[in-house]
């Protein structure tokens, strides 16, 4: 067994509502809901959902990019939710985000050269000389040819600022970097390359991915462990291809149900979920999925159920995991 | 190694130029922002470039020829007091414009200042720095003015402040509002995630997305300052006697309007008005141009 690099322990991120009058806290959204997983170096997790289950906030929160409002983000062994601001800022140069929309996410007004020299400036790495030694290396690691390090982001595409925006998460050299969709905003024939890029800057650079995404096929390619999340609680966790051909959880079988299979003679048993998701202010009582599931029984809306080891390695909360939908 | 520092530092710059001309390509693209802008070219010169061509003095009185229409010796007549109404209004403009502009540049600086730092810092501080603003502005801006004015004895550094003490109002809600929606573009989060500082951020991320919004307003505000100079003056609370300014000027013609005296009236009051219609077209093209660039 390798080394645990982030261990988060019952993290949760409640947003308060406000209204009324004199704007009091009427009640919380859930958006994050008690998650604990353990990030092995190098693995590569993936966290599906559909939107609106809590991921994005649950990627954001183990930054501390949102104040997460309880748990333990344990990080090299260090819980650095205990960290000070300044502490806290060090820190940043081992755990990178990369973002989903690649064309907010850039300054318009820096140069390439400037938005990736700055983090080492800030951070007091590397002489100037190196710097854009390190940026020119960057950039070609990435797929961009160096003599556009003085061009602005609106000058390039989707794509291409997407790998502007994976050698900046890269230029402090970070050990764990959280996907926070990071392709989903691309062209089909661009994700490509982008998931390609980053298998081979996982190999290169030794890093550890936390892959937030909702396109199961891309996640199944990538990920060697993958975690179902339902409104902003755990779902399923398992290896990618026990998840994928076995799922328990009720839920993971009727997302995976969803994958499009590209051949025709396959005829796939599709499970097709009522409704919509539940309102994460007002989440339903016991099993927060009873509400949409197929086998739901009278058990699952007063009990929440546990978050058991089935096999080794396969966690699923359901009463009734692998009954048949 | 300095030498590479340098090749990277020179190919920054030159990304900048190129985006230089574009811009102002775009700018001086409508024919109104030339004609805006060759007016105050205009307006300039004569006032700063005039009196050193025309140089006859704005302030000695010529009191044997008082009150009479423009004619060879005094091209735009002379007011009651026997002052040279060229000289008088070449001179009047340097105050006007110097005042206009001063004003617009100390409530710029400052409003920014504020409104920066109630948009970036959120929060109940947000909430008292603008409930302050509120409060302000609902006072009209002529009553605050007139206080001032007589409270203090207005000379030129004065009234600049005077001017500015209520044009900054607008500039910072103006800036906070913008801070606020640039506060939460990804690409600031990125930067947070990145470990950049706060005071870097804003700094360097919000404060160059929001100065094309800043310029358009303090565009106007130069116009706005003189306005309100004019009127100030106009209603006697201006410069002091004998420094002339355009709204003094009108202001003492109005008085002989009677006698037919409209070489009094009519030179301040269209410098007044070119002055005003240079400035908003000016502005308007920057406005535009910076739009643009955004889009």
């Amino acid at each position: 067994m390798s080394n645990v690099l982030l261990d988060v322990q019952n993290i949760k991120k409640y947003f308060p509502v406000r209204g009324g009058f004199l704007k009091t806290v009427q009640g919380h959204v859930r958006a994050v809901d008690g998650v604990s997983l353990q990030v092995n170096e190098g693995e590569t997790l993936g966290i599906v959902g559909e939107s609106g289950c809590g991921k994005s906030t649950l990627g954001r929160s183990i930054l501390r990019l949102i104040e997460p409002t309880d748990g333990k983000i344990i990080f090299e062994g260090n819980d650095i939710r205990k960290y000070s601001h300044a502490q806290m800022r060090a820190m940043r140069k081992k755990m990178q985000i990369v973002f989903q929309d690649p064309y907010a996410s850039l300054n318009p007004r820096y140069s390439i050269m400037q938005t990736l020299t700055e983090p080492m400036y800030v951070h007091g790495l590397y002489n100037g000389k190196e710097r854009a030694e390190r940026v020119r290396a960057l950039m070609q690691k990435v797929g961009l040819d160096p003599s556009y390090a003085s061009r602005f982001p609106h000058e390039f595409s989707g794509g291409q600022r997407q790998r502007i925006g994976i050698a900046r998460a890269l230029v402090l050299n970070p050990k764990l970097m959280i996907l926070d969709e990071p392709v989903a905003a691309l062209d089909v024939s661009v994700q490509s390359q982008v998931i390609n890029l980053l298998e081979d800057v996982q190999k290169d650079f030794n890093l550890t991915y936390l892959f937030v995404a909702y396109d199961l096929s891309v996640v199944k390619h990538i990920s060697n462990r993958v975690l179902v999340m339902y409104l902003g609680k755990m779902a399923e966790l398992a290896t990618s291809d026990e998840l994928f051909f076995n799922p328990l959880h009720p839920y993971s079988k009727a997302l995976l149900s969803a994958v499009p299979v590209p051949n025709p003679e396959v005829r796939k048993e599709r499970v097709i979920l009522q409704g919509d998701i539940p309102s994460p202010a007002n989440p339903p009582s016991g099993c927060v999925f009873h509400t949409r599931c197929p086998i739901a029984k009278e058990q699952c809306k007063k009990e929440v159920p546990e978050w058991r080891e089935i096999q080794t390695g396969h966690f699923v909360a359901c009463h009734y995991p692998g009954e048949g939908v | 190694m300095i030498q590479e520092a340098t090749v990277v530092e020179a190919s920054m710059l030159t990304a900048h130029r190129d985006e230089r001309p574009k811009f102002l390509k775009r700018f001086w693209r409508s024919g109104m922002t030339k004609l805006g802008g060759f007016l105050l070219l205009a307006l300039l010169l004569f006032s700063f470039v005039g009196p050193l061509l025309y140089r006859k003095s704005a302030i000695n009185p010529h009191i044997l020829s008082t009150d009479i229409g423009p004619n060879a010796q005094f091209p735009l007549g002379t007011d009651s007091l026997g002052h040279n109404v060229l000289s008088q209004l070449m001179v009047g403009g340097q105050s006007s414009i110097e005042v206009g502009f001063a004003s617009a540049i100390v409530a710029m600086l400052f409003g920014t200042f504020y409104g920066m730092i109630s948009g970036m810092v959120g929060g109940w501080v947000d909430t008292i720095l603008m409930r302050i603003v509120d409060i302000l502005l609902a006072i009209p801006s002529i009553f605050i003015l007139l206080f001032l004015d007589v409270a203090f004895q207005p000379n030129i550094l004065v009234m600049i402040l005077v001017l500015a003490s209520t044009a900054w109002l607008g500039v910072s809600r103006l800036v906070r509002g913008e801070a606020m929606t640039i506060k939460n573009q990804l690409y600031v989060e990125s930067a947070l995630a990145l470990g950049i500082g706060r005071f870097r951020i804003m700094l360097r991320y919000v404060l160059p997305n929001i100065i094309g919004t800043v310029l358009v307003a303090a565009t106007f505000q130069v116009a706005d300052a003189i306005l309100s100079m004019a009127g100030l003056s106009f209603l006697g609370l201006g410069l002091p006697p004998p420094t002339p300014n355009w709204g003094g000027m009108l202001s003492d013609g109005m008085n002989y309007m009677f006698q037919n005296s409209w070489w009094l009236i009519y030179p301040p009051g269209l410098c007044i008005l070119i002055v005003q219609v240079s400035i908003n077209l000016i502005g308007d093209g920057l406005r535009n141009a910076i739009e643009t660039r955004e889009r």
